[in-house]
């Protein structure tokens, strides 16, 4: 579980992050959606420890991370895994380098050990014939797939995605929202999602947090947010057409 | 303002540079690609420079001297000199700023923008260790490409004087023995040693803490290579006056 409290970030004179409050539970995808530049991505990299706030708490299964020293900062790291919006993937290094390398990092981990790990995440992530190819050589899902893997080889605790579906045909984009809801299950991790695809939001979204301005303006579940009057909310779910009339119909039925 | 924020920060990466170091099964294999990218992979130009550019110090100088009071064996020691002290190790120097820099600023400025620096840095690596060091450490190789580029340049130089008639190889190797001075070559490899140091951490710098996408990263290059042959120049001009001045 992750605790934010009262989180802020400016760069400069930009205030993008002013006081965020929520919870995040364990076993659970949590979403983060807002529009571009809304602070998805630093709040994210905040929750990382890529950014540091300014202002404010997050505790990690009750660990207060500023009360940390560097030794469990350090051990805190080996816990998170994250998947970057371009993947981020070593370009010069093979899918199965690139997998391998939080172990190389993280462990003292034997060779054969760690080939083993990272066979069974890549067959997890339904990769199987591809451990040889460069990033380079390999579609954008299948990016994703490797970045998934990458992030999960450690065994995490919590597991950070940015845009996981980003540039990806909407057929593979839920293919992908469901292999990371899976994962999530399966090994209990707490999972924080960024995301402006609504498909994702329907799909998979047990709890969402809606970032505006630097405020949280909104949170709930998939279900909730069918049925919720704030407007700042739905005028960016419900921005196209085709979404405001599948929600009348949605609540024209339960009626 | 900007100028000195940035001298600051790059003294700040170079601190950062040696501290944290990433472990060595890794780093070994980092340094190794890095001399097989820049210096391996930058022989064949530096071969084809010096070679003409010495058959070309040769020629203008043999041009040059037409009085018959003046040796001809004055052609080997110009070619020798001029080679020495500054073709190889400086010249060549500003053409890597523009190969090896580029290339380096490019590489890691790209890292940069696709996120795999945070991705380095969220697995607990160094990042500026990890990219950098191996770069300062394969270009300890660098003085051996520019004795290469000497001997190549004196020997392009010979061939241009003595196939083009200017001076007989006898003379122009007399100008090349006479009133030699080691501590020239002394000058000439402790300036190589200061050009691998900025060719390797300039370029870095500047892809390093670069911002923006793909655009930013070739106006990033050009940045790298003006300041780096800026400063390759500036230090020339320091080390000549404090060594030899
Ligand atoms: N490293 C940074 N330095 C300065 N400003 C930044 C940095 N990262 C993000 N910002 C600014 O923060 C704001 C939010 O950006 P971001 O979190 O990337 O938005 P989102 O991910 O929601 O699209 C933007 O105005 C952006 O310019
Ligand atoms: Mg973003």
């Amino acid at each position: 579980m992750i605790e934010v409290r009262n989180l802020h970030k400016s760069f400069g004179e930009n205030h993008v992050l002013k006081g965020i409050t929520t919870t995040f539970e364990a076993g659970k995808t949590n979403l983060i959606i807002g529009q571009s530049g809304s602070g998805k991505t630093v709040f994210l990299k905040s929750l990382l420890g890529l950014h540091v706030p300014d202002k404010g708490e997050i505790l990690y299964s009750n660990r207060v991370y500023s009360e940390m020293d560097e030794y469990k900062k350090r051990n805190l790291r080996q816990e998170m895994g994250m998947v970057f919006q371009g993947s981020a993937l070593f370009d010069s290094m093979t899918v199965e380098e690139n997998v391998m390398f939080p172990l190389k990092m993280f462990t003292r981990m034997e060779y054969e050990e760690m080939k083993e790990r990272v066979d069974i995440v890549l067959k997890r992530v339904n990769l199987t014939d591809a451990h040889k190819k460069l990033p380079a050589e390999i579609s954008g899902g299948m990016q994703k797939r490797v970045a998934i893997a990458r992030a999960i080889v450690n065994k995490p605790k919590y597991l950070f995605c940015d845009e996981p579906n980003s540039g990806l045909d909407p057929k593979t984009a839920i293919i992908i929202d469901n292999l990371i809801h899976e994962i999530t299950v399966e090994y209990d991790i707490t999972t924080v999602i960024n995301t402006h695809d609504m498909n994702s939001v329907m799909e998979i979204g047990e709890k969402i947090v809606f970032l505006k301005d630097g405020h949280k303006a909104w949170e709930g579940s998939n279900k909730e947010i069918f049925k919720t009057d704030n407007e700042a909310v739905t005028n960016f779910v419900y921005s196209s057409e085709l979404f405001k009339k599948v929600r009348q119909m949605y609540l024209e039925e339960r009626n | 303002m900007q100028y000195l924020e940035n001298f600051g920060k790059y003294f700040l990466m170079l601190r950062e540079v040696f501290s944290r170091p990433t472990k060595w099964p890794i780093m070994k294999n980092l340094i190794l690609k890095e001399i097989d990218d820049l210096i391996y992979g930058s022989l064949g130009i530096i071969i084809f420079i010096s070679f003409f550019i010495g058959g070309v110090v040769a020629i203008q100088t043999a041009l040059n001297i037409e009085s018959p009071f003046i040796p001809k064996y004055l052609v080997g020691f110009t070619t020798r000199q001029s080679v020495i002290l500054e073709f190889a190790p400086t010249f060549i120097s500003i053409i890597m700023a523009g190969k090896v820099g580029s290339y380096i600023t490019s590489s890691i400025g790209t890292m940069r923008v696709t996120e795999q620096i945070d991705a380095l840095e969220v697995m607990g690596v160094n990042a500026v260790n990890f990219l950098i060091f191996p770069k300062i450490i394969a270009l300890l190789l660098y003085p051996f490409v520019i004795a290469i580029s000497m001997y190549l340049g004196i020997l392009g130089g010979w061939m241009a004087a003595v196939t083009g008639g200017y001076t007989t190889s006898a003379e122009f190797i007399k100008g090349l023995q006479i009133d030699f001075q080691p501590f020239h070559v002394v000058y000439a490899f402790t300036k190589t040693m200061a050009f691998a140091f900025i060719l390797a951490t300039i370029p870095s710098f500047y892809g390093f803490y670069m911002k923006g996408g793909a655009l930013e990263v070739g106006k990033a290059s050009t940045t790298a290579f003006v300041w780096t042959s800026v400063v390759i120049i500036i230090v020339n001009y320091l080390l000549t006056q404090m060594l030899l001045g």
